[in-house]
Protein backbone atom coordinates (compact mmCIF):
# COMPACT_ATOMS: atom_id res chain seq x y z
CA UNK A 1 0.00 0.00 0.00
CA UNK A 2 1.86 3.05 -1.27
CA UNK A 3 1.09 6.26 0.65
CA UNK A 4 -0.15 9.33 -1.13
CA UNK A 5 2.38 12.04 -1.93
CA UNK A 6 1.13 14.32 0.86
CA UNK A 7 1.46 11.50 3.41
CA UNK A 8 5.04 10.86 2.28
CA UNK A 9 5.73 14.59 2.64
CA UNK A 10 4.31 14.64 6.18
CA UNK A 11 6.48 11.67 7.15
CA UNK A 12 9.49 13.46 5.68
CA UNK A 13 8.46 16.54 7.65
CA UNK A 14 8.46 14.48 10.85
CA UNK A 15 11.99 13.23 10.18
CA UNK A 16 13.10 16.80 9.39
CA UNK A 17 11.50 18.08 12.61
CA UNK A 18 13.25 15.42 14.67
CA UNK A 19 16.57 16.21 12.98
CA UNK A 20 16.01 19.90 13.72
CA UNK A 21 15.34 19.18 17.39
CA UNK A 22 18.49 17.05 17.57
CA UNK A 23 20.65 19.80 16.06
CA UNK A 24 19.11 22.47 18.30
CA UNK A 25 19.73 20.33 21.38
CA UNK A 26 23.33 19.80 20.25
CA UNK A 27 23.70 23.56 20.02
CA UNK A 28 22.29 24.00 23.53
CA UNK A 29 24.49 21.45 25.29
CA UNK A 30 27.56 21.74 23.10
CA UNK A 31 29.13 19.13 20.86
CA UNK A 32 31.25 17.57 23.58
CA UNK A 33 28.31 16.76 25.85
CA UNK A 34 26.10 15.73 22.94
CA UNK A 35 28.65 13.16 21.78
CA UNK A 36 29.15 11.64 25.21
CA UNK A 37 26.88 8.80 24.14
CA UNK A 38 27.82 7.19 20.87
CA UNK A 39 24.26 6.43 19.75
CA UNK A 40 23.37 10.11 20.05
CA UNK A 41 26.40 11.19 18.05
CA UNK A 42 25.53 8.78 15.26
CA UNK A 43 21.78 9.45 15.31
CA UNK A 44 21.74 12.49 13.01
CA UNK A 45 23.96 11.09 10.24
CA UNK A 46 22.29 7.68 10.48
CA UNK A 47 18.83 9.21 10.10
CA UNK A 48 20.04 11.15 7.06
CA UNK A 49 21.38 7.97 5.48
CA UNK A 50 18.17 6.03 6.27
CA UNK A 51 16.15 8.91 4.84
CA UNK A 52 18.16 8.70 1.65
CA UNK A 53 17.21 5.02 1.36
CA UNK A 54 13.53 5.95 1.71
CA UNK A 55 14.04 8.68 -0.86
CA UNK A 56 15.22 5.98 -3.24
CA UNK A 57 11.98 4.10 -2.56
CA UNK A 58 10.03 7.26 -3.27
CA UNK A 59 12.02 7.68 -6.49
CA UNK A 60 10.91 4.20 -7.48
CA UNK A 61 7.23 4.61 -6.64
CA UNK A 62 6.73 8.28 -7.46
CA UNK A 63 6.62 8.07 -11.22
CA UNK A 64 4.47 11.04 -12.13
CA UNK A 65 7.01 12.15 -14.68
CA UNK A 66 10.63 11.77 -15.66
CA UNK A 67 11.36 15.07 -13.91
CA UNK A 68 9.93 13.69 -10.67
CA UNK A 69 12.00 10.53 -11.02
CA UNK A 70 15.18 12.50 -11.64
CA UNK A 71 14.47 14.99 -8.83
CA UNK A 72 13.81 12.28 -6.25
CA UNK A 73 16.91 10.38 -7.37
CA UNK A 74 18.99 13.55 -7.02
CA UNK A 75 17.66 14.14 -3.49
CA UNK A 76 18.39 10.54 -2.55
CA UNK A 77 21.96 10.82 -3.80
CA UNK A 78 22.47 14.21 -2.15
CA UNK A 79 21.12 12.96 1.20
CA UNK A 80 23.21 9.79 0.99
CA UNK A 81 26.36 11.79 0.26
CA UNK A 82 25.69 14.30 3.05
CA UNK A 83 24.82 11.54 5.53
CA UNK A 84 27.92 9.56 4.67
CA UNK A 85 30.16 12.58 5.16
CA UNK A 86 28.46 13.44 8.48
CA UNK A 87 29.00 9.83 9.59
CA UNK A 88 32.67 10.03 8.72
CA UNK A 89 32.97 13.35 10.58
CA UNK A 90 31.39 11.88 13.71
CA UNK A 91 33.58 8.79 13.38
CA UNK A 92 36.64 11.04 13.20
CA UNK A 93 37.68 9.92 9.74
CA UNK A 94 37.14 13.39 8.32
CA UNK A 95 38.28 16.34 10.41
CA UNK A 96 38.68 19.38 8.20
CA UNK A 97 35.86 21.95 8.47
CA UNK A 98 35.72 22.21 4.69
CA UNK A 99 33.80 18.90 4.66
CA UNK A 100 30.80 21.06 5.54
CA UNK A 101 30.87 22.03 1.90
CA UNK A 102 29.31 18.64 1.14
CA UNK A 103 26.02 19.32 3.04
CA UNK A 104 26.06 22.79 1.48
CA UNK A 105 26.34 21.21 -1.96
CA UNK A 106 23.60 18.69 -1.07
CA UNK A 107 21.23 21.47 -0.01
CA UNK A 108 22.01 23.50 -3.12
CA UNK A 109 21.44 20.53 -5.41
CA UNK A 110 18.23 19.56 -3.58
CA UNK A 111 16.89 23.10 -3.83
CA UNK A 112 17.71 23.29 -7.51
CA UNK A 113 16.00 19.95 -8.10
CA UNK A 114 12.90 21.24 -6.28
CA UNK A 115 12.80 24.32 -8.49
CA UNK A 116 13.47 22.49 -11.74
CA UNK A 117 10.96 19.69 -11.32
CA UNK A 118 8.04 21.99 -10.42
CA UNK A 119 6.66 22.93 -13.78
CA UNK A 120 3.74 25.07 -12.59
CA UNK A 121 3.94 28.69 -11.48
CA UNK A 122 4.09 29.77 -7.83
CA UNK A 123 0.35 30.43 -7.48
CA UNK A 124 -0.94 27.40 -9.40
CA UNK A 125 -1.65 25.34 -6.27
CA UNK A 126 -0.39 24.82 -2.76
CA UNK A 127 1.88 22.02 -3.91
CA UNK A 128 3.42 24.25 -6.57
CA UNK A 129 3.76 27.12 -4.12
CA UNK A 130 5.51 24.91 -1.59
CA UNK A 131 7.84 23.39 -4.17
CA UNK A 132 8.98 26.88 -5.14
CA UNK A 133 9.22 28.01 -1.51
CA UNK A 134 11.16 24.93 -0.40
CA UNK A 135 13.40 25.08 -3.44
CA UNK A 136 14.45 28.68 -2.84
CA UNK A 137 14.70 28.06 0.88
CA UNK A 138 17.12 25.18 0.35
CA UNK A 139 19.20 27.21 -2.09
CA UNK A 140 19.48 30.06 0.43
CA UNK A 141 20.13 27.94 3.52
CA UNK A 142 23.01 26.22 1.74
CA UNK A 143 24.86 29.31 2.97
CA UNK A 144 24.76 27.95 6.55
CA UNK A 145 26.95 24.87 6.04
CA UNK A 146 29.02 26.96 3.64
CA UNK A 147 29.55 29.48 6.42
CA UNK A 148 30.37 26.64 8.81
CA UNK A 149 33.09 25.49 6.43
CA UNK A 150 34.61 28.97 6.32
CA UNK A 151 34.04 29.96 9.96
CA UNK A 152 33.57 26.71 11.90
CA UNK A 153 33.55 28.44 15.29
CA UNK A 154 30.57 30.71 14.68
CA UNK A 155 27.32 29.58 16.29
CA UNK A 156 25.13 31.43 13.81
CA UNK A 157 25.92 28.96 11.01
CA UNK A 158 25.10 25.93 13.16
CA UNK A 159 21.93 27.60 14.46
CA UNK A 160 20.87 28.41 10.91
CA UNK A 161 21.57 24.83 9.84
CA UNK A 162 19.46 23.48 12.73
CA UNK A 163 16.55 25.84 12.06
CA UNK A 164 16.70 24.89 8.38
CA UNK A 165 15.27 21.47 9.26
CA UNK A 166 12.51 22.97 11.41
CA UNK A 167 11.49 25.36 8.62
CA UNK A 168 11.63 22.52 6.10
CA UNK A 169 9.34 20.50 8.37
CA UNK A 170 6.82 23.36 8.60
CA UNK A 171 6.71 23.72 4.82
CA UNK A 172 6.42 19.97 4.25
CA UNK A 173 3.62 19.66 6.83
CA UNK A 174 1.72 22.33 4.87
CA UNK A 175 1.76 20.19 1.73
CA UNK A 176 -1.49 18.90 0.24
CA UNK A 177 -1.98 16.87 -2.92
CA UNK A 178 -4.75 19.13 -4.18
CA UNK A 179 -5.57 22.41 -2.45
CA UNK A 180 -5.62 26.15 -3.03
CA UNK A 181 -2.57 27.87 -1.58
CA UNK A 182 -4.38 29.09 1.51
CA UNK A 183 -7.22 26.63 1.27
CA UNK A 184 -9.38 27.67 4.19
CA UNK A 185 -9.43 31.25 3.01
CA UNK A 186 -10.09 30.39 -0.61
CA UNK A 187 -6.99 32.25 -1.73
CA UNK A 188 -4.81 31.04 -4.58
CA UNK A 189 -5.37 28.62 -7.41
CA UNK A 190 -5.61 24.89 -7.03
CA UNK A 191 -6.93 22.07 -9.14
CA UNK B 1 51.04 26.30 45.38
CA UNK B 2 47.69 25.12 46.70
CA UNK B 3 46.04 22.34 44.74
CA UNK B 4 42.70 24.20 44.97
CA UNK B 5 44.08 27.09 42.99
CA UNK B 6 45.90 24.85 40.57
CA UNK B 7 42.74 22.96 39.59
CA UNK B 8 39.92 25.46 39.86
CA UNK B 9 41.26 28.25 37.66
CA UNK B 10 41.74 26.17 34.48
CA UNK B 11 38.29 24.62 35.03
CA UNK B 12 36.71 28.07 34.95
CA UNK B 13 38.57 28.91 31.77
CA UNK B 14 37.92 25.70 29.90
CA UNK B 15 34.19 25.40 30.51
CA UNK B 16 32.71 28.86 30.79
CA UNK B 17 29.58 28.12 28.73
CA UNK B 18 28.32 25.18 30.74
CA UNK B 19 29.20 26.52 34.17
CA UNK B 20 27.46 29.84 33.62
CA UNK B 21 24.33 28.66 31.83
CA UNK B 22 21.69 27.25 34.18
CA UNK B 23 19.09 27.85 31.46
CA UNK B 24 20.45 25.09 29.25
CA UNK B 25 18.77 22.11 30.97
CA UNK B 26 15.55 24.09 31.23
CA UNK B 27 15.46 24.96 27.52
CA UNK B 28 16.44 21.41 26.67
CA UNK B 29 13.53 20.01 28.67
CA UNK B 30 11.17 22.51 27.06
CA UNK B 31 11.94 21.55 23.46
CA UNK B 32 9.89 18.35 23.44
CA UNK B 33 6.84 19.68 25.33
CA UNK B 34 6.78 22.78 23.13
CA UNK B 35 6.72 20.54 20.06
CA UNK B 36 3.89 18.49 21.58
CA UNK B 37 2.06 21.71 22.38
CA UNK B 38 2.46 22.86 18.77
CA UNK B 39 0.88 19.60 17.60
CA UNK B 40 -1.98 19.97 20.07
CA UNK B 41 -2.64 23.55 19.02
CA UNK B 42 -2.63 22.46 15.38
CA UNK B 43 -5.04 19.64 16.20
CA UNK B 44 -7.40 22.03 17.97
CA UNK B 45 -7.19 24.56 15.14
CA UNK B 46 -7.84 21.95 12.46
CA UNK B 47 -9.70 19.10 14.18
CA UNK B 48 -10.85 17.66 10.85
CA UNK B 49 -7.27 16.44 10.35
CA UNK B 50 -7.65 13.98 13.20
CA UNK B 51 -9.84 11.29 11.70
CA UNK B 52 -10.08 9.36 14.97
CA UNK B 53 -12.42 12.09 16.16
CA UNK B 54 -14.67 11.69 13.14
CA UNK B 55 -14.70 8.03 12.12
CA UNK B 56 -17.80 8.37 9.97
CA UNK B 57 -15.76 10.05 7.26
CA UNK B 58 -13.82 6.85 6.69
CA UNK B 59 -10.33 6.56 5.29
CA UNK B 60 -7.35 4.25 5.22
CA UNK B 61 -4.59 3.66 7.75
CA UNK B 62 -2.61 6.65 6.53
CA UNK B 63 -5.59 8.96 7.08
CA UNK B 64 -5.98 7.77 10.65
CA UNK B 65 -2.36 7.56 11.78
CA UNK B 66 -0.19 9.81 9.62
CA UNK B 67 -1.85 13.18 10.05
CA UNK B 68 0.23 16.29 10.65
CA UNK B 69 -0.82 17.14 14.22
CA UNK B 70 -0.43 13.53 15.37
CA UNK B 71 3.00 13.28 13.76
CA UNK B 72 4.18 16.50 15.42
CA UNK B 73 2.99 15.22 18.81
CA UNK B 74 4.75 11.90 18.15
CA UNK B 75 8.04 13.63 17.28
CA UNK B 76 7.79 15.77 20.43
CA UNK B 77 7.14 12.67 22.52
CA UNK B 78 10.09 10.81 21.00
CA UNK B 79 12.41 13.71 21.74
CA UNK B 80 11.05 14.13 25.26
CA UNK B 81 11.35 10.44 26.13
CA UNK B 82 14.42 9.30 24.21
CA UNK B 83 16.77 12.25 23.81
CA UNK B 84 16.16 14.99 26.37
CA UNK B 85 16.61 13.00 29.64
CA UNK B 86 20.02 11.65 28.64
CA UNK B 87 21.18 15.05 27.48
CA UNK B 88 20.11 16.71 30.73
CA UNK B 89 21.89 14.09 32.84
CA UNK B 90 25.02 14.30 30.68
CA UNK B 91 24.95 18.07 30.99
CA UNK B 92 24.71 17.77 34.78
CA UNK B 93 27.50 15.18 34.78
CA UNK B 94 29.70 17.45 32.71
CA UNK B 95 29.26 20.19 35.33
CA UNK B 96 30.19 17.76 38.10
CA UNK B 97 33.15 16.29 36.26
CA UNK B 98 34.62 19.55 35.09
CA UNK B 99 35.95 19.52 31.54
CA UNK B 100 34.66 16.44 29.77
CA UNK B 101 37.26 13.98 28.65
Amino acid sequence: MVPRAETAHWLAASVALFLGLLLISELIVGREVFRRRAWRAYLFPSLVVVSSVFLWLIAIFSTFSTMHLLAHAVWAQAALLAGAVELAVVRGKLRHPSWSLVPAFALLVSGTAFLLHEQNAWLYSRSAFLHHAIGWMLVIVALFPLGRAIQPGRTVWRMGYALTFVLLAVLLYADRDAAPIFGRFGIGGGP
Amino acid sequence: MSSDIATSIPREREQPGVERSPWRPFVLQLLGPLTILAGLVWGVAQPYRILILDRDRGGDLYDYVFQGPLLVIFVGLMFTVLVAPGLVSDLAASKDDGPAS
